[in-house]
């Protein structure tokens, strides 16, 4: 056969396969991570059949989606949410960081990865899957509630976060000097600090740059902004993820929603690329060993993460059952967790068994997360109301 | 009425406010304008008993149903300052279903204004003479005393 032929078969079984996928896991109310994990696993490295000649295609469609993510999650808040958002939720977002880069820290040292297989590891069991996050907070009919700001503005800290730690890690993944790892978080907190002034001043120039009542060219303009971003930021290597995150926060207003709205399809399937990618490049046969402390990890940064919510909550004077709703809330991993695991995998500089790990972990988490959130609130009702009924009387008379 | 405005960052904003019983009602307003009716629980007042997502449409139908007796209550309170003048709602019978305001001829035999007609919990604002009227609409009017009292009894009889 033709490569080409070959070639545009085997992209259409992929993306086919995926939506088969992805309707599946909508039936079952889960996030369709997990499951795009799995259908790049079973191919590939070590997989049942393994794909030739669409690599080249695939690395690229991957790192746009990587890029896409980012910049989508940047065009949901606005520079404002940001700066209040920081000034409500730092003192739970530094707890958030301690308790649950913790445990990946330590597992990594474990095993012997050294600092800089525990800088990934610590940002793949911090972070939190703000997409699974919202998407079960919504499901669940819990918007109005009032511990849903507390969940939302930790993540609105990560991923202020994420704008600082991925220049880092990438500057330690290509093995710059102490100097240099300085000078990189430096540079990424100056533009991150420029970008939230620019926004909050300017952002109206920025959107009116990209802004069109075309959808071609709006569209074509907003991607085209977008990739032209990310690249300088790679080349100025701080990460080709912070540039599309930063120019997500820069544009607002209705030219912001616009953007979202024609760019979420293409996130989607972009996206879903990268997480195929991510499972391609992993081969299954270093899954099974890797189980256990993907287990240990699980169950660890459940707990943390729960003890982070619940402390943040009770600091906004909720009540136990909207403490233990906000802690499950926060569990869910995924996609960002990927994209750490995939940058460091992509520069070599860490254990091939750290992507066997993460992809695990993500496969645990972006179904123990829901889970979670769906079963809290009657395991609390067990806990919680029995020992308030018996109080009240007492309260009462 | 004290009403709390929460942003909720990268979904919209949440505007509600406590009731006398202690419970929260308001809605949760997403970025792109979907509405949704909250309600809060009586055991729990953190989390919602119901979070109904509305159409305009269902909005404007809900805020009408609850605005009606404010729109009156308002009238009266404007009017207050002028003696002599009242306010009122009254019943439209069933000589008039079908019919159009003209047809009433309220202004001309009482001196009663029509500030608007409420049918099923739309409030139609300033209606005009060839405004067609169903049994069982309620008129706001504006008059004297003796003149609403006779409107009460044109509209019931005809």
């Amino acid at each position: 056969m033709e490569g080409t032929a070959l070639e545009l078969l085997e992209l259409g079984a992929v993306f086919f396969g995926l939506g088969l996928l992805g309707r599946l896991a909508g039936r079952i109310g889960l996030s369709p991570i997990p499951l795009y994990l799995i259908g790049g696993l079973a191919f590939g490295t070590g997989g049942i059949i393994p794909l030739g000649g669409i690599e080249d295609f695939t690395t690229l469609a991957g790192e746009v989606g990587v890029v896409l993510l980012l910049l989508l999650l940047g065009l949901e808040y606005s520079a404002a949410e940001l700066v209040t958002g920081l000034k409500r939720s730092w003192t739970a977002g530094l707890l958030d960081i301690v308790l649950n880069a913790a445990p990946g820290v330590a597992v990594a040292l474990v095993l012997g990865w050294g600092p800089v297989g525990a800088l990934v590891l610590g940002g793949v069991t911090y972070i939190s899957s703000s997409g699974i996050v919202a998407k079960v907070l919504s499901d669940l009919g819990r918007l109005g509630n009032r511990e849903t700001p507390v969940v939302l503005s930790i993540l609105v800290f990560e991923d202020l976060v994420m704008a600082v730690y991925l220049p880092i890690l990438t500057a330690v993944l290509i093995g710059v000097s102490l100097i240099g790892g300085i000078t990189a978080v430096g540079v990424s907190v100056a533009v991150l600090a420029v970008v939230l002034l620019v926004a909050l001043r300017y952002g109206r120039y920025v959107s009116a740059l990209v802004d069109s009542p075309d959808r071609e060219v709006f569209l074509l303009k907003v991607l085209g902004l977008a990739l032209l971003v990310a690249g300088f930021a790679q080349a100025m290597q701080v990460s080709a993820a912070v540039g599309a995150f930063l120019l997500g926060i820069a544009i607002s207003g209705s030219t912001a929603e616009n953007a979202t709205r024609l760019l979420e399809p293409l996130r989607d399937l972009f996206a879903a690329v990268f997480f195929v990618v991510f499972g391609l490049n992993t081969d299954p046969a270093t899954i099974p060993p890797m189980l256990g402390w993907a287990v240990v990890l699980a169950v660890s940064t459940t707990a943390t993460k729960i003890a982070t919510g619940w402390w943040a909550a009770r600091r906004q004077g909720i009540g136990p059952l909207g403490r233990a709703r906000a802690g499950a809330a926060l569990v869910a991993r995924g996609e960002f967790s990927i994209v750490i695991a995939g940058l460091a995998v992509s520069y070599a500089a860490v254990d091939d068994r750290l992507a066997a790990l993460a992809t695990t972990y993500v496969l645990l988490m972006a179904v123990i997360g829901p889970v979670a959130a769906r079963v809290v609130e009657p395991l609390a009702r067990r806990v919680v109301v029995p020992a308030r009924t018996a109080a009240v009387p007492t309260a009462g008379t | 009425m004290n009403v709390e405005v929460t942003p909720l960052p990268g979904i919209g904003v949440r505007k509600d406010f406590a009731l006398r019983g202690g419970r929260r009602v308001g809605v949760v307003t997403h970025r792109d304008g979907k509405i949704e009716l909250i309600i809060s629980k009586s055991d729990d007042p953190d989390a919602c008993l119901a979070e109904l997502p509305l159409t305009t449409d269902e909005a404007g139908a809900l805020a009408n149903l609850l605005g009606a007796p404010q729109l009156v209550a308002q009238l009266t309170d404007e009017q207050r300052e002028l003696p002599g003048l009242h306010t009122r709602q009254i019943p439209v019978g069933p000589p008039f279903d079908g019919r159009t305001l003209g047809d009433t001829a309220l202004r001309t035999r009482t001196g009663v204004s029509v500030v608007a007609v409420m049918r099923a919990g739309q409030v139609h604002p300033s209606p005009t003479p060839d405004f067609t009227l169903t049994a069982g609409d309620l008129m706001v009017t504006v008059g004297t005393t003796e003149g609403l009292d006779n409107a009460v009894a044109i509209l019931k009889k005809g």
